[in-house]
């Protein structure tokens, strides 16, 4: 589990996370929804340590980020992985060494083993074995971000996190992703956080569901309480599309 | 002005002291290596080759006219030309040529790496994105240039004798063997000492400029510029100071 207590972050006058306290739960999709510049991102790299916080704690199952020495932190680096908004792929690698390289750095596997694992991993987000000597540059935004979660789980990570894994991408591929980040994350008992506008994948995906408004947990919640909930917050977003709104009196009606 | 400068210089410190970390993994860093070597490296062999030596060429042809006397032998156009380039052409002017290339190579590398997260990424792995990035650039660039410099100054050598011959400008015999009069052989010395230094300078200051780009693609395009204009300013100060060091 990992939990947040009191973060506050500010860049310079900017008070962009004004005191979040949330708990993301092991082996559940935690979903993180709000509008463009509520504290989403910032939120989900101070939970990685990318960003300094000013005040506030984060602990992972119990290990408190920032109090940890430099061993045990890199045993916790090891511990997590991310997907990206545009992938993050090294363009100067090929694809099965971008799943690699976590592995090059941080396994004692011989190559034989290391070769295994990348090619369970790629096969696991469908990959098809004669792309894997491919460049990134070569691949759709679709693979990508597959090749992209197979990087993120290749060392078998406890903590996943997705910021907007389908910005980008048409709506069957987003749901391919959506579905693939949930089975993995179910599949391997991970606590997943991803960062998402993506209604379709709040209403499909969601296990737990934080709906973030200016830099504050505004709700949260499972993602069926989501269309019935009263809360203005929610309301005032997800029903912002006439297609909620229209589905939102249709479900009342019936 | 001055304040914005030295902080600059303060965090291009701090930067190294980032990028002089320990490698934690030398296999890792060695693979990198190697890939600079190939990217930096030998990329660069055809444009030095084709510099060089036409350089080498017009250095001759000058010299052969503005010492167009019968009573000055042919060979002290040689040595005129061998010092040329050695001491200068070779060090200086192909240096400032691979700030451009191999400079705003490495600034808009890792600037784009930079907008694109790939530095995040690597941080979230536990890799020290600036140890793992520069520092295989900064040693490929160490070992590389004074290979390629000493390649410039006998290709731009081979240039000079070639073109008093094809063009007739000079007696080749007399020629070839001013090469040889008088030979220093501190002046290589002083020159590969150059060379290491504004190797030093294109792989870290370019580095620099792209490792810290913030915004997209305009910005990484501004960086690379910047680069390259700092690395030029650098290189043509420290050659002043060399050589003053040095030859004095």
């Amino acid at each position: 589990m990992i939990r947040v207590e009191g973060l506050h972050k500010s860049f310079g006058e900017q008070h962009v996370l004004r005191g979040i306290d949330v708990d993301f739960y092991e082996g559940q999709c935690n979903l993180i929804i709000g509008l463009s510049g509520s504290g989403k991102t910032v939120f989900l790299k101070s939970i990685l340590g990318l960003h300094s916080v000013d005040q506030g704690s984060i602990s992972f199952d119990g290990r408190i980020l920032g109090e940890m020495g430099k061993k045990e932190m890199k045993s916790l680096r090891q511990e997590m992985g991310m997907v990206f908004q545009g992938s993050a792929l090294f363009n100067s690698l090929s694809i099965e060494e971008n799943v690699r390289l976590p592995l090059d750095f941080f396994s004692d596997m011989t190559l034989e083993e290391k070769a295994e694992r990348v090619r369970f991993c790629l096969e696991r987000v469908r990959i098809e074995v004669d792309s894997f000597g491919k460049t990134p540059a070569e691949l759709s935004g679709g693979m990508q971000k597959r090749v992209a979660i197979a990087r993120a789980i290749v060392l078998n990570p406890k903590y996943l996190f997705c910021d907007e894994p389908n910005s980008g991408l048409d709506p069957e591929t987003a749901i391919v992703i959506d579905q693939l980040i949930h089975e993995i994350t179910h599949e391997f008992g991970m606590t997943t956080i991803i960062n998402t506008h993506d209604m379709n994948s709040v209403l499909e995906i969601g296990d737990h569901v934080v709906l973030m408004e200016q830099g504050k947990k505004a709700w949260e919640g499972r993602m069926d309480e989501v269309l019935n909930s009263d809360d203005t917050s929610v309301v005032d977003y997800v029903f912002r599309s006439n297609l909620f709104k229209k589905l939102r009196s249709a479900l009342r009606k019936s | 002005m001055i304040y914005r400068f030295l902080e600059g210089l303060g965090q291009y410190f701090l930067f190294l002291g980032e990028v002089f970390h320990k490698p934690e993994h030398w296999k890792e860093y060695g693979k990198s290596f190697f890939r600079e070597i190939e990217l930096l490296g030998f990329s660069s062999i055809g444009l030095v080759a084709f510099i060089s030596v036409f350089m080498g060429a017009v250095l001759t042809i000058q010299t052969a006219i503005n010492l167009g006397d019968p009573f000055v032998p042919d060979s002290y156009i040689a040595i005129a030309v061998r010092e040329g380039i050695i001491l200068e052409f070779a060090p200086t002017i192909v240096s400032l040529i691979l700030a451009g290339k191999v400079g705003s190579n490495i600034a808009s590398t890792l600037g784009t790496m930079r907008v694109t997260e790939q530095m995040d990424a690597l941080r979230v792995m536990g890799i020290n994105p600036a140890s793992y990035l520069v520092l295989p650039k900064i040693f490929a660039c160490l070992v590389f240039n004074p290979i390629l410099i000493t390649f410039s100054m006998a290709l731009g050598l081979v240039g000079g004798y070639y073109a008093g011959d094809f063009l007739g400008l000079v007696n080749t015999e007399v020629y070839l063997t001013g090469y040889f009069d008088e030979f220093d052989p501190f002046y290589v010395v002083y020159s590969l000492t150059k060379t290491f230094v504004f190797a030093f300078i294109i792989a870290t200051v370019s580095s620099f400029f792209g490792y810290n780009v913030q915004g997209g693609a305009v910005e990484v395009g501004k960086a690379s510029t910047k680069s390259v204009v700092t690395m030029s300013f650098s290189i043509i100060l420290f050659n002043y100071i060399l050589t003053n060091l040095l030859l004095q």
